[in-house]
Protein backbone atom coordinates (compact mmCIF):
# COMPACT_ATOMS: atom_id res chain seq x y z
CA UNK A 1 0.00 0.00 0.00
CA UNK A 2 1.03 3.41 -0.29
CA UNK A 3 -0.30 7.08 0.04
CA UNK A 4 0.70 9.44 -2.84
CA UNK A 5 0.12 13.13 -3.72
CA UNK A 6 0.48 13.92 -7.44
CA UNK A 7 1.21 17.30 -9.28
CA UNK A 8 -0.78 18.70 -6.12
CA UNK A 9 -1.33 22.35 -6.86
CA UNK A 10 -2.89 24.67 -3.73
CA UNK A 11 -3.54 28.61 -2.93
CA UNK A 12 -5.90 30.47 -0.49
CA UNK A 13 -6.16 33.44 -3.61
CA UNK A 14 -6.10 33.14 -6.96
CA UNK A 15 -3.23 34.91 -8.03
CA UNK A 16 -1.12 33.27 -5.68
CA UNK A 17 -0.26 29.33 -5.11
CA UNK A 18 1.35 28.14 -1.76
CA UNK A 19 1.54 24.69 -3.17
CA UNK A 20 2.87 24.49 -7.18
CA UNK A 21 2.59 20.96 -8.31
CA UNK A 22 3.82 19.19 -5.49
CA UNK A 23 4.56 15.36 -5.38
CA UNK A 24 5.40 13.38 -2.83
CA UNK A 25 4.82 9.32 -1.96
CA UNK A 26 5.11 6.91 1.26
CA UNK A 27 5.04 3.58 1.15
CA UNK A 28 3.05 1.73 4.00
CA UNK A 29 5.36 1.27 6.76
CA UNK A 30 7.74 3.72 5.81
CA UNK A 31 8.74 6.70 8.14
CA UNK A 32 9.30 10.13 6.43
CA UNK A 33 9.89 13.44 8.03
CA UNK A 34 8.82 16.51 6.15
CA UNK A 35 11.23 19.70 7.21
CA UNK A 36 11.23 23.49 6.00
CA UNK A 37 11.02 27.10 6.97
CA UNK A 38 7.66 28.42 8.72
CA UNK A 39 5.11 29.15 6.36
CA UNK A 40 6.47 27.00 3.59
CA UNK A 41 3.01 25.13 2.96
CA UNK A 42 3.73 22.11 5.16
CA UNK A 43 0.42 22.31 7.27
CA UNK A 44 -0.98 22.92 3.49
CA UNK A 45 0.58 19.78 2.49
CA UNK A 46 -0.59 17.51 5.35
CA UNK A 47 -3.95 18.56 5.22
CA UNK A 48 -4.31 17.99 1.87
CA UNK A 49 -2.79 14.62 2.50
CA UNK A 50 -5.53 13.62 4.77
CA UNK A 51 -8.48 15.21 2.89
CA UNK A 52 -9.21 17.42 4.90
CA UNK A 53 -8.27 20.36 1.96
CA UNK A 54 -9.41 20.06 -1.81
CA UNK A 55 -6.42 20.85 -3.63
CA UNK A 56 -6.65 23.23 -6.98
CA UNK A 57 -5.59 20.59 -8.97
CA UNK A 58 -4.09 17.49 -8.78
CA UNK A 59 -4.96 14.36 -6.99
CA UNK A 60 -3.72 12.39 -3.38
CA UNK A 61 -4.15 8.14 -4.49
CA UNK A 62 -3.96 5.95 -1.64
CA UNK A 63 -3.43 2.18 -3.03
CA UNK A 64 -3.39 3.80 -6.36
CA UNK A 65 -7.02 4.90 -6.05
CA UNK A 66 -8.28 8.57 -4.98
CA UNK A 67 -8.68 8.78 -1.63
CA UNK A 68 -12.30 7.98 -0.38
CA UNK A 69 -14.80 10.78 0.10
CA UNK A 70 -17.17 8.92 2.24
CA UNK A 71 -16.73 7.31 5.16
CA UNK A 72 -13.11 6.60 7.61
CA UNK A 73 -10.24 7.79 5.74
CA UNK A 74 -7.55 5.82 5.83
CA UNK A 75 -5.31 8.37 5.87
CA UNK A 76 -5.42 10.49 9.38
CA UNK A 77 -4.08 13.80 10.18
CA UNK A 78 -2.57 14.63 13.92
CA UNK A 79 -3.29 18.67 13.74
CA UNK A 80 -0.43 21.03 15.35
CA UNK A 81 -3.22 22.70 17.92
CA UNK A 82 -4.93 19.86 19.41
CA UNK A 83 -7.67 22.69 20.99
CA UNK A 84 -8.45 23.13 17.53
CA UNK A 85 -9.35 19.35 16.54
CA UNK A 86 -11.44 18.62 19.16
CA UNK A 87 -15.63 19.58 19.47
CA UNK A 88 -15.72 22.21 22.54
CA UNK A 89 -18.44 20.86 23.69
CA UNK A 90 -18.64 17.42 23.66
CA UNK A 91 -16.71 15.71 26.70
CA UNK A 92 -13.45 13.55 25.77
CA UNK A 93 -15.08 10.30 25.76
CA UNK A 94 -17.23 10.65 23.31
CA UNK A 95 -14.73 12.21 20.82
CA UNK A 96 -12.50 9.44 21.52
CA UNK A 97 -15.78 6.61 20.93
CA UNK A 98 -16.59 8.45 17.32
CA UNK A 99 -13.77 7.06 16.20
CA UNK A 100 -13.34 3.88 17.85
CA UNK A 101 -13.34 2.06 21.31
CA UNK A 102 -9.57 1.66 22.55
CA UNK A 103 -9.56 -1.02 25.65
CA UNK A 104 -7.89 0.21 29.01
CA UNK A 105 -3.93 -0.21 28.03
CA UNK A 106 -4.11 1.49 25.03
CA UNK A 107 -4.98 4.35 26.97
CA UNK A 108 -2.86 4.15 30.24
CA UNK A 109 0.22 3.55 27.43
CA UNK A 110 -0.56 7.27 26.04
CA UNK A 111 -0.72 8.04 29.82
CA UNK A 112 -4.78 9.22 29.49
CA UNK A 113 -6.55 8.87 32.83
CA UNK A 114 -9.85 7.25 33.08
CA UNK A 115 -11.39 10.24 34.91
CA UNK A 116 -10.04 13.01 31.74
CA UNK A 117 -13.10 11.45 29.72
CA UNK A 118 -15.46 12.89 31.86
CA UNK A 119 -13.80 16.26 31.12
CA UNK A 120 -14.45 18.92 28.87
CA UNK A 121 -11.28 19.82 26.44
CA UNK A 122 -10.96 23.49 28.07
CA UNK A 123 -10.44 21.88 31.46
CA UNK A 124 -7.77 20.22 29.93
CA UNK A 125 -3.81 21.38 29.02
CA UNK A 126 -2.92 21.21 25.40
CA UNK A 127 -0.26 17.83 26.01
CA UNK A 128 -3.41 16.21 27.42
CA UNK A 129 -5.79 17.19 24.54
CA UNK A 130 -2.96 15.52 21.90
CA UNK A 131 -2.96 12.40 23.86
CA UNK A 132 -6.42 11.97 23.20
CA UNK A 133 -5.74 13.51 19.09
CA UNK A 134 -3.56 10.43 18.97
CA UNK A 135 -5.61 7.69 20.54
CA UNK A 136 -8.26 8.83 18.24
CA UNK A 137 -6.53 8.26 15.16
CA UNK A 138 -4.95 5.24 15.85
CA UNK A 139 -7.93 2.79 15.02
CA UNK A 140 -7.72 -0.13 13.58
CA UNK A 141 -8.64 1.25 10.24
CA UNK A 142 -5.65 4.11 10.04
CA UNK A 143 -3.45 3.04 7.09
CA UNK A 144 -1.40 6.32 7.05
CA UNK A 145 -0.79 9.16 9.84
CA UNK A 146 0.77 12.51 8.97
CA UNK A 147 1.99 13.81 12.26
CA UNK A 148 1.77 17.84 11.64
CA UNK A 149 4.21 18.92 14.65
CA UNK A 150 2.54 17.10 16.78
CA UNK A 151 5.02 17.28 20.36
CA UNK A 152 5.90 21.12 19.61
CA UNK A 153 3.69 21.86 22.84
CA UNK A 154 4.82 19.33 25.06
CA UNK A 155 7.82 18.99 27.36
CA UNK A 156 10.07 16.50 26.51
CA UNK A 157 9.31 13.69 28.64
CA UNK A 158 5.69 13.35 27.09
CA UNK A 159 7.43 13.98 23.31
CA UNK A 160 9.05 11.07 24.09
CA UNK A 161 6.37 9.27 25.84
CA UNK A 162 3.67 9.95 23.10
CA UNK A 163 6.62 9.06 19.94
CA UNK A 164 6.88 6.03 21.68
CA UNK A 165 3.54 4.73 21.34
CA UNK A 166 3.37 6.21 18.04
CA UNK A 167 6.24 4.62 16.70
CA UNK A 168 5.34 1.40 18.37
CA UNK A 169 1.92 0.74 16.77
CA UNK A 170 2.79 1.93 13.34
CA UNK A 171 5.60 -0.81 13.15
CA UNK A 172 2.87 -3.55 15.08
CA UNK A 173 -0.09 -2.54 12.37
CA UNK A 174 2.94 -1.77 9.35
CA UNK A 175 1.51 2.02 9.57
CA UNK A 176 3.02 4.54 7.00
CA UNK A 177 4.02 8.24 8.81
CA UNK A 178 4.38 11.53 7.42
CA UNK A 179 5.91 13.86 10.45
CA UNK A 180 6.28 17.23 9.65
CA UNK A 181 8.71 18.88 12.55
CA UNK A 182 11.09 21.96 12.72
CA UNK A 183 13.20 19.86 15.12
CA UNK A 184 16.35 17.91 13.15
CA UNK A 185 16.95 16.13 16.32
CA UNK A 186 13.73 14.73 16.44
CA UNK A 187 13.46 13.97 13.05
CA UNK A 188 16.16 12.11 12.75
CA UNK A 189 15.27 9.70 15.68
CA UNK A 190 11.88 9.11 14.22
CA UNK A 191 12.43 8.49 10.81
CA UNK A 192 14.96 7.31 8.28
CA UNK A 193 13.52 9.24 5.23
CA UNK A 194 14.22 13.10 5.67
CA UNK A 195 12.13 14.95 2.58
CA UNK A 196 13.02 18.84 2.22
CA UNK A 197 10.10 20.47 1.50
CA UNK A 198 11.69 23.03 -0.59
CA UNK A 199 12.92 19.88 -2.87
CA UNK A 200 9.28 18.47 -3.41
CA UNK B 1 27.74 39.67 45.71
CA UNK B 2 25.68 39.66 43.34
CA UNK B 3 21.96 41.30 44.26
CA UNK B 4 19.09 39.23 43.68
CA UNK B 5 16.42 41.17 41.78
CA UNK B 6 13.55 39.24 42.37
CA UNK B 7 13.52 36.12 45.45
CA UNK B 8 10.15 33.71 45.59
CA UNK B 9 10.30 31.65 48.85
CA UNK B 10 7.29 28.85 49.16
CA UNK B 11 4.91 30.39 47.19
CA UNK B 12 1.53 28.78 46.81
CA UNK B 13 -1.30 29.68 44.05
CA UNK B 14 -4.56 28.22 44.56
CA UNK B 15 -8.18 28.99 42.66
CA UNK B 16 -11.57 29.20 44.55
CA UNK B 17 -13.92 27.86 43.06
CA UNK B 18 -17.18 26.74 43.51
CA UNK B 19 -18.00 22.86 43.75
CA UNK B 20 -21.64 22.24 44.22
CA UNK B 21 -24.34 24.97 45.15
CA UNK B 22 -22.24 27.57 47.53
CA UNK B 23 -19.54 24.85 48.65
CA UNK B 24 -16.40 26.65 47.97
CA UNK B 25 -13.17 24.82 47.37
CA UNK B 26 -9.61 25.66 46.50
CA UNK B 27 -7.58 23.75 43.94
CA UNK B 28 -3.90 24.28 44.21
CA UNK B 29 -1.33 24.65 41.26
CA UNK B 30 1.25 25.78 42.68
CA UNK B 31 2.95 24.68 46.09
CA UNK B 32 5.95 25.62 48.21
CA UNK B 33 7.33 26.92 44.93
CA UNK B 34 11.17 28.57 45.47
CA UNK B 35 13.11 30.81 42.61
CA UNK B 36 15.79 33.33 42.37
CA UNK B 37 17.05 36.09 39.98
CA UNK B 38 19.69 37.94 40.11
CA UNK B 39 21.40 40.78 38.09
CA UNK B 40 22.94 39.57 35.02
CA UNK B 41 21.55 36.27 35.32
CA UNK B 42 19.11 34.28 32.51
CA UNK B 43 17.15 31.80 34.45
CA UNK B 44 15.42 29.07 32.31
CA UNK B 45 12.41 27.89 33.88
CA UNK B 46 11.79 24.44 31.99
CA UNK B 47 9.43 21.79 33.11
CA UNK B 48 6.30 19.49 32.18
CA UNK B 49 3.22 21.21 30.56
CA UNK B 50 0.80 22.46 33.31
CA UNK B 51 3.11 22.64 35.64
CA UNK B 52 2.79 26.11 36.53
CA UNK B 53 5.51 28.21 34.82
CA UNK B 54 3.09 30.40 33.15
CA UNK B 55 1.10 31.28 36.49
CA UNK B 56 4.18 32.16 38.42
CA UNK B 57 5.02 34.53 35.56
CA UNK B 58 1.66 36.13 36.18
CA UNK B 59 1.39 36.01 39.71
CA UNK B 60 5.04 37.68 39.69
CA UNK B 61 3.16 40.66 37.51
CA UNK B 62 0.21 40.72 39.58
CA UNK B 63 -1.92 40.13 36.72
CA UNK B 64 -3.69 36.45 38.04
CA UNK B 65 -7.54 36.68 38.26
CA UNK B 66 -9.45 37.23 41.06
CA UNK B 67 -10.17 34.02 42.54
CA UNK B 68 -6.13 33.32 42.48
CA UNK B 69 -5.13 32.49 46.49
CA UNK B 70 -1.73 33.42 46.94
CA UNK B 71 0.41 32.44 49.70
CA UNK B 72 4.67 32.96 50.40
CA UNK B 73 6.98 35.68 50.09
CA UNK B 74 7.53 37.45 46.90
CA UNK B 75 10.82 40.08 47.35
CA UNK B 76 12.17 42.90 44.66
CA UNK B 77 15.30 43.57 45.88
CA UNK B 78 15.25 42.24 48.97
CA UNK B 79 12.08 44.23 49.45
CA UNK B 80 8.35 42.56 49.46
CA UNK B 81 7.10 42.93 46.01
CA UNK B 82 3.27 44.47 46.86
CA UNK B 83 0.50 45.02 43.83
CA UNK B 84 0.95 48.62 44.59
CA UNK B 85 4.87 48.21 43.32
CA UNK B 86 3.73 45.91 40.43
CA UNK B 87 1.39 48.26 39.19
CA UNK B 88 4.13 50.82 39.37
CA UNK B 89 7.00 48.96 37.79
CA UNK B 90 4.79 46.30 34.72
CA UNK B 91 5.52 47.70 31.66
CA UNK B 92 8.46 49.36 32.60
CA UNK B 93 11.01 47.73 35.16
CA UNK B 94 8.95 44.40 34.98
CA UNK B 95 7.90 43.50 31.52
CA UNK B 96 6.75 40.16 29.95
CA UNK B 97 6.94 38.54 26.76
CA UNK B 98 3.49 36.83 26.49
CA UNK B 99 2.83 33.65 25.53
CA UNK B 100 0.16 34.10 23.07
CA UNK B 101 0.29 36.29 20.19
CA UNK B 102 -3.42 37.56 21.49
CA UNK B 103 -1.48 39.50 23.95
CA UNK B 104 -1.41 42.66 20.62
CA UNK B 105 -3.85 44.95 20.93
CA UNK B 106 -5.74 44.60 17.50
CA UNK B 107 -6.55 47.58 16.79
CA UNK B 108 -3.65 49.62 17.31
CA UNK B 109 -0.73 49.80 14.98
CA UNK B 110 2.65 47.64 15.95
CA UNK B 111 5.10 50.41 15.82
CA UNK B 112 2.67 51.90 18.57
CA UNK B 113 2.21 49.35 20.82
CA UNK B 114 5.97 48.46 21.12
CA UNK B 115 7.34 51.88 22.23
CA UNK B 116 6.14 55.93 21.56
CA UNK B 117 9.22 57.12 20.52
CA UNK B 118 10.16 55.80 16.39
CA UNK B 119 13.68 56.03 16.83
CA UNK B 120 13.40 53.23 19.45
CA UNK B 121 10.97 51.04 17.37
CA UNK B 122 12.94 51.69 14.55
CA UNK B 123 16.15 50.24 16.36
CA UNK B 124 14.64 47.05 17.59
CA UNK B 125 12.60 46.08 14.42
CA UNK B 126 15.99 46.54 12.57
CA UNK B 127 17.52 44.36 14.78
CA UNK B 128 14.81 41.73 14.67
CA UNK B 129 15.00 41.96 10.90
CA UNK B 130 11.42 43.58 11.07
CA UNK B 131 10.78 45.44 7.88
CA UNK B 132 10.14 48.93 8.30
CA UNK B 133 6.62 49.32 6.86
CA UNK B 134 5.68 46.29 9.71
CA UNK B 135 5.08 48.92 12.51
CA UNK B 136 2.24 50.65 10.58
CA UNK B 137 0.47 47.17 10.25
CA UNK B 138 -2.02 45.77 12.59
CA UNK B 139 -1.55 42.66 14.55
CA UNK B 140 -4.15 40.54 11.94
CA UNK B 141 -1.38 41.40 9.21
CA UNK B 142 1.48 39.59 10.88
CA UNK B 143 2.67 35.80 10.78
CA UNK B 144 3.29 33.64 14.18
CA UNK B 145 6.99 34.24 14.37
CA UNK B 146 6.42 38.44 13.50
CA UNK B 147 4.12 38.70 15.86
CA UNK B 148 6.57 37.03 18.52
CA UNK B 149 9.39 39.26 17.53
CA UNK B 150 6.82 42.43 17.77
CA UNK B 151 6.03 41.29 21.32
CA UNK B 152 10.22 40.66 22.51
CA UNK B 153 10.40 43.67 21.53
CA UNK B 154 7.95 45.62 23.24
CA UNK B 155 9.09 44.04 26.14
CA UNK B 156 12.64 44.99 26.02
CA UNK B 157 11.98 48.76 24.85
CA UNK B 158 13.08 50.27 28.00
CA UNK B 159 15.16 49.72 30.41
CA UNK B 160 13.87 46.62 32.35
CA UNK B 161 15.31 44.98 35.36
CA UNK B 162 13.62 42.28 35.06
CA UNK B 163 12.66 40.11 31.85
CA UNK B 164 9.85 37.32 31.88
CA UNK B 165 9.73 35.57 28.85
CA UNK B 166 6.83 32.81 28.71
CA UNK B 167 7.36 31.09 25.77
CA UNK B 168 8.87 33.63 23.73
CA UNK B 169 10.62 31.36 20.52
CA UNK B 170 7.56 28.85 19.22
CA UNK B 171 7.42 29.48 15.56
CA UNK B 172 10.53 31.35 15.39
CA UNK B 173 13.29 29.48 13.34
CA UNK B 174 16.70 28.32 14.79
CA UNK B 175 18.10 31.50 14.04
CA UNK B 176 15.57 33.90 15.05
CA UNK B 177 15.53 31.91 18.03
CA UNK B 178 19.03 32.24 19.23
CA UNK B 179 19.11 36.11 17.77
CA UNK B 180 16.40 36.46 20.77
CA UNK B 181 18.39 34.73 23.10
CA UNK B 182 21.52 36.63 22.21
CA UNK B 183 19.48 39.96 22.77
CA UNK B 184 18.65 38.47 26.37
CA UNK B 185 22.22 37.59 26.81
CA UNK B 186 22.74 41.03 26.71
CA UNK B 187 20.35 42.92 28.41
CA UNK B 188 21.32 40.53 31.82
CA UNK B 189 25.30 41.50 30.96
CA UNK B 190 23.73 45.38 31.30
CA UNK B 191 22.20 44.50 34.40
CA UNK B 192 19.14 43.38 34.10
CA UNK B 193 17.44 39.69 35.24
CA UNK B 194 16.03 37.54 32.34
CA UNK B 195 13.31 34.82 33.74
CA UNK B 196 13.61 32.61 30.18
CA UNK B 197 10.03 30.18 30.80
CA UNK B 198 10.30 27.70 27.96
CA UNK B 199 9.79 24.08 26.86
CA UNK B 200 12.62 23.88 24.70
CA UNK B 201 15.18 22.60 26.84
CA UNK B 202 18.44 22.83 24.12
CA UNK B 203 17.85 26.56 23.88
CA UNK B 204 17.72 27.09 27.57
CA UNK B 205 21.18 25.15 28.59
CA UNK B 206 23.01 26.63 25.49
CA UNK B 207 21.80 30.52 26.87
CA UNK B 208 20.83 30.28 30.38
CA UNK B 209 23.36 30.73 33.38
CA UNK B 210 20.47 28.07 35.79
CA UNK B 211 18.02 25.88 34.88
CA UNK B 212 14.82 25.81 37.50
CA UNK B 213 12.96 22.49 37.09
CA UNK B 214 9.43 22.31 37.48
CA UNK B 215 7.01 19.51 37.87
CA UNK B 216 3.08 19.92 38.94
CA UNK B 217 3.76 23.46 40.39
CA UNK B 218 6.74 23.05 42.21
CA UNK B 219 10.36 23.98 41.61
CA UNK B 220 12.15 20.00 41.87
CA UNK B 221 15.72 21.13 41.12
CA UNK B 222 17.74 24.23 40.24
CA UNK B 223 20.66 23.41 38.64
CA UNK B 224 23.69 24.94 36.63
CA UNK B 225 22.73 24.58 33.13
CA UNK B 226 26.23 23.31 32.58
CA UNK B 227 24.76 20.20 34.45
CA UNK B 228 23.16 19.14 31.95
CA UNK B 229 25.13 18.25 29.96
CA UNK B 230 25.64 14.89 31.72
CA UNK B 231 23.13 12.52 33.52
CA UNK B 232 24.70 12.26 36.48
CA UNK B 233 25.56 15.79 37.12
CA UNK B 234 21.73 16.02 37.42
CA UNK B 235 20.16 15.84 41.12
CA UNK B 236 16.60 15.07 40.82
CA UNK B 237 14.90 11.92 39.41
CA UNK B 238 12.41 14.31 37.64
CA UNK B 239 15.91 16.31 35.60
CA UNK B 240 17.38 13.12 34.85
CA UNK B 241 13.89 12.24 33.25
CA UNK B 242 13.94 15.01 31.31
CA UNK B 243 17.83 14.84 30.17
CA UNK B 244 17.18 11.06 28.60
CA UNK B 245 13.65 12.47 27.21
CA UNK B 246 15.26 14.71 24.57
CA UNK B 247 15.67 13.73 21.35
CA UNK B 248 19.91 14.13 21.11
CA UNK B 249 20.08 11.85 24.12
CA UNK B 250 17.98 9.08 24.67
CA UNK B 251 14.90 9.58 23.58
CA UNK B 252 13.38 7.82 26.98
CA UNK B 253 9.93 8.25 27.69
CA UNK B 254 8.92 7.42 31.31
CA UNK B 255 5.53 6.37 32.32
CA UNK B 256 2.77 7.59 33.87
CA UNK B 257 1.26 11.39 34.00
CA UNK B 258 1.75 14.46 36.14
CA UNK B 259 -0.44 14.44 38.76
CA UNK B 260 -3.76 16.29 37.94
CA UNK B 261 -4.56 19.81 40.51
CA UNK B 262 -6.52 19.47 43.05
CA UNK B 263 -5.56 15.26 43.47
CA UNK B 264 -1.95 15.81 44.31
CA UNK B 265 -0.18 13.27 46.52
CA UNK B 266 0.83 13.92 50.23
CA UNK B 267 4.13 13.25 50.06
CA UNK B 268 6.88 13.96 46.97
CA UNK B 269 5.01 14.99 43.57
CA UNK B 270 7.11 12.80 41.78
CA UNK B 271 6.93 9.73 43.66
CA UNK B 272 4.12 8.41 41.93
CA UNK B 273 6.48 8.25 38.67
CA UNK B 274 9.78 7.91 40.65
CA UNK B 275 11.92 4.70 40.70
CA UNK B 276 13.92 5.30 43.49
CA UNK B 277 10.38 5.77 46.03
CA UNK B 278 10.83 4.70 49.21
CA UNK B 279 7.53 4.72 52.08
CA UNK B 280 9.57 7.81 53.28
CA UNK B 281 8.72 10.03 49.70
CA UNK B 282 5.14 9.22 50.31
CA UNK B 283 4.75 10.43 53.45
CA UNK B 284 5.77 14.21 53.25
CA UNK B 285 7.38 16.59 50.77
CA UNK B 286 11.12 16.58 50.51
CA UNK B 287 12.95 19.82 51.86
CA UNK B 288 15.10 22.00 49.68
CA UNK B 289 18.64 21.07 49.96
CA UNK B 290 22.21 22.09 48.76
CA UNK B 291 23.47 19.59 47.13
CA UNK B 292 26.92 19.80 44.71
CA UNK B 293 26.12 23.84 44.42
CA UNK B 294 22.03 23.17 43.29
CA UNK B 295 19.00 22.95 45.25
CA UNK B 296 17.14 19.88 45.17
CA UNK B 297 14.15 18.63 46.40
CA UNK B 298 14.17 15.02 47.06
CA UNK B 299 15.12 12.62 50.00
CA UNK B 300 17.51 10.37 47.61
CA UNK B 301 19.87 12.71 45.76
CA UNK B 302 23.36 13.00 46.67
Amino acid sequence: MRIEARNIVFGYDKSHNILDGVSLAVQSGERVALVGPSGCGKSTLSQILAGNLRPKSGTVFFDDKPLPERGFCPVQLIYQHPEKAINPRWKLGKTLTEAWDPDDDFLSALGIEKAWLNRYPAELSGGEMQRFCIARVLSPQTKFIIADEVSTMLDVVTQAQIWDVLLRVAKERNIGLLAVTHSVELAARICPRLVEFASL
Amino acid sequence: MTVNTLEVKNLSLAFSMYDKGFVRRELKVISNLNISVSEGEILAVAGSSGSGKSLLAHAILGILPNNAVISGEMLWYGEPLTLKHQRKMRGRELTLVPQSVTYLDPLIRVGRQVSRNKATVHKLFDRYHLDGGVARQFPHELSGGMSRRVLISAATSGNPKLVIADEPTPGLSLHLAEHAMKHFRELADNGAAVLLITHDLELAIRFADRVAVFYAGTTVETANASDFADENALRHPYSRALWRAMPQNKFAPTAGTQPYAGRLPDGCLYAPRCALCTPECKAAPPESRIIRGGEVSCYHAD
